[in-house]
């Protein structure tokens, strides 16, 4: 590889990093914050990314819109919708104990995928959507790839504000009690319900934020992008090794665990091409087996969580 | 006509089901915890079969032995290597380890397997005709196997001395251990059971559609309503479950477009959690 090869290709490893960040941040609000088990990331992911998509490509015969709106619209639209979404599945499953929240959220994003894939008329169905607008494009020229990573970078960045603004606000201790003690948590008085609830939306709303800059990286969306299985799983694992509970060890999680990935198809890529198919399988295995590695010898992750100390007003 | 035919066929689906939604039952009422992997497991029971029954060209018997002895070694090898030591831990880390052990099974499959489509037989069986219903030796072969295995099962949980124990730890885990049962002996027992009868649901399963490696995974739905349906923890209540789910699934298709039908075990797991979370038979509840 060439060194302006290099570049390209560091320029595109950051840019997906930023995009998987943005997702284990919104993760760990429910999951680290709260210990809500969301097994469903791929589904809230996918509703951003064609809720921007719909929204800001020009209309189209071949799916619901597209509306042709700016792209900043297109960012909030998503957010918007995956929030929704994410309210609708919240009301029905988080009363749940959480092993039974872990199963009603697959259900909910196998459901959310069936109907990307059969309603034509709103998705243009396996087909997906094409031609989604590229903010920034043709501002400075030659730049566009470095200015795109700029604003993933910039969202990574209001992200993690947000989300450490949350963390230190009463609501954010809130939530901590809630995961350590929902009892004690109800016993002073906090609805946990609702409070679950909100982190759940505001969870499912930076997932859906993702999904958005993803599907205006990218260009082009169809449901086999959004693997439920693989797409959830990664994100897991993002945040687990990263430190569960810490937004800092979540975006180190997304670069290194992104790193580590992206590694293995660099090895693969080399490979000769009959074993090819059998050795993307391997790398599935790799990352399972580093999450049970992770689980064993290191299980609070790289930067454990830990909650601010508290104010002593002298 | 059409009804008592898809009623038919749900028995089949149904029968693939209960025998999954057993060891998801049992695990989950004796480990406390939702086994992700379940499905996945059976997904490689399907696959020795297909080792033993199509590429060995041995006989069918001695396939479905076979996975069901070799899938049962996995489960129990399985939860040594990892699950055992986070039984210490939040039951949720349990959950999400056995995520990561289904796609590493899947991964595995695949990688020894390859990604295509298998069938256990080539050429095609034609569907006899009793009463008017359509259906294939193959099938019904299928349902009297799962009786046998549920008859089994049975004499199993009634009459041996560890199976009393295994329904003891379900009910009431530190009430079976103060009264001295062998926790870990009842542990090693339930994957046993659990993965073998995953086993045989997969080899039902790969002989009435096909193998693919993530069949597994998309059954592990519909498992897990029939297993919350039945009550967690009580076998007999996932045996019920499993019918329940595998014939409202076929019948559905009266009503729905087929492509739609995954979404019905789910609909029905979600109503009983929300009206009677213990399930049908009274079990642990939420």
């Amino acid at each position: 590889m060439d060194l302006a090869g290099l570049y390209g290709y560091l320029i595109f490893f950051l840019s997906f990093a930023g995009i998987y960040a943005i997702l284990a941040l919104g993760l760990n609000v429910q999951w680290g914050y709260t210990g809500m088990l969301n097994v469903g990331i791929a589904a809230y992911f996918a509703v951003g990314a064609y809720a921007s998509a719909l929204l800001t490509t020009p209309a189209s015969p071949n799916h619901l819109g597209g509306f042709g709106m700016p792209i900043a619209v297109g960012f909030l639209g998503a957010m918007v919708v995956a929030g929704l979404v994410g309210a609708a599945v919240g009301l029905i499953t988080l009363r749940l104990r959480s092993d039974y929240l872990a199963i009603a959220s697959i259900g909910m994003a196998e459901i959310i995928r069936l109907i990307l894939k059969n309603e034509d008329w709103l998705t243009h169905g396996v087909r997906g959507v094409v031609g989604i607008p590229r903010p920034l494009d043709g501002i400075i020229p030659g730049y566009d790839a470095l200015l795109m990573l700029g604003m993933i970078v910039a969202l990574v960045m209001l992200c993690l504000l947000a989300n450490q603004r949350s963390y230190r606000a009463p609501w954010g201790r809130v939530l901590r009690a809630i995961r350590d003690n929902e009892t004690a948590a109800r016993a002073m008085g906090k609805n946990s319900f609702l409070f679950r609830l909100q982190a759940f939306v505001f969870g499912c709303a930076v997932m859906g934020l993702a999904g958005a800059v993803y599907a205006h990286f990218v260009g082009f969306i169809s449901p086999e992008a959004f693997d439920p299985v693989f797409a959830t799983f990664i994100v897991w694992v993002m945040l687990i090794a990263g430190g569960s509970g810490n937004n800092y060890g979540a975006i180190l999680g997304a670069v290194v665990i992104w790193g580590v990935w992206s590694g293995t198809e660099i090895v693969i890529g080399r490979l000769p091409d009959e074993i090819v198919t059998q050795a993307g399988a391997m790398r599935v295995l790799l990352i399972g087996l580093l999450l049970q590695i992770i689980l064993i010898a290191r299980p609070e992750g790289l930067l454990p969580g830990r909650p601010p100390k508290p104010i002593v007003k002298p | 006509m059409e009804i008592v035919q898809l009623f038919v066929y749900g028995v089949l689906l149904g029968s693939i089901i209960a025998l999954g939604a057993v060891g998801v039952s049992l695990t989950f009422g004796i480990l406390g915890f939702a086994n992700f992997s379940h499905g996945d497991l059976m997904t490689f029971g399907a696959y020795i079969g297909f080792l033993i029954y199509t590429q060995l060209a041995l006989p069918f018997w001695l396939a479905l032995a076979a996975a069901i002895v070799a899938t049962a070694i996995v489960a129990v090898a399985i939860d040594r290597v990892l699950y055992r030591r986070f039984r210490q831990r939040q039951s949720i880390v349990l959950l999400i380890s056995s995520f990561g052990v289904a796609l590493i099974l899947r991964s595995l499959i695949q990688m020894i397997w390859g990604p295509d489509t298998r069938l256990y037989e080539t050429g095609i069986t034609i569907a006899e005709r009793y009463w008017g219903i359509r259906i294939k030796d193959d099938q019904l072969l299928i349902i009297v196997l799962a009786l046998l295995l549920v008859a089994l099962l049975h004499g199993f949980l009634s009459y041996t001395k560890i199976g009393k124990a295994m329904r003891a730890v379900a009910d009431n885990a530190d009430l079976a251990r103060l009264s001295g049962i062998d926790t870990e002996r009842v542990i090693m027992w339930t994957w046993v059971i659990g993965g073998g009868l995953a086993a045989a649901a997969g080899v039902f399963l790969g002989m009435d559609t096909r193998l693919q490696p993530d069949m597994g995974w998309f059954l592990l739905l519909a498992i897990f309503a029939a297993a919350i349906l039945g009550g967690i923890g009580k076998p007999y209540g996932a045996i019920a479950g499993g019918f329940v789910i595998g014939i409202v699934m076929e019948l559905s298709t009266l009503v729905l477009p087929t492509e739609y039908a995954p979404v019905v075990p789910f609909a029905i797991m979600v109503g009983m959690l929300i009206v009677r979370p213990t399930g049908l038979f009274a079990g642990r509840s939420t």
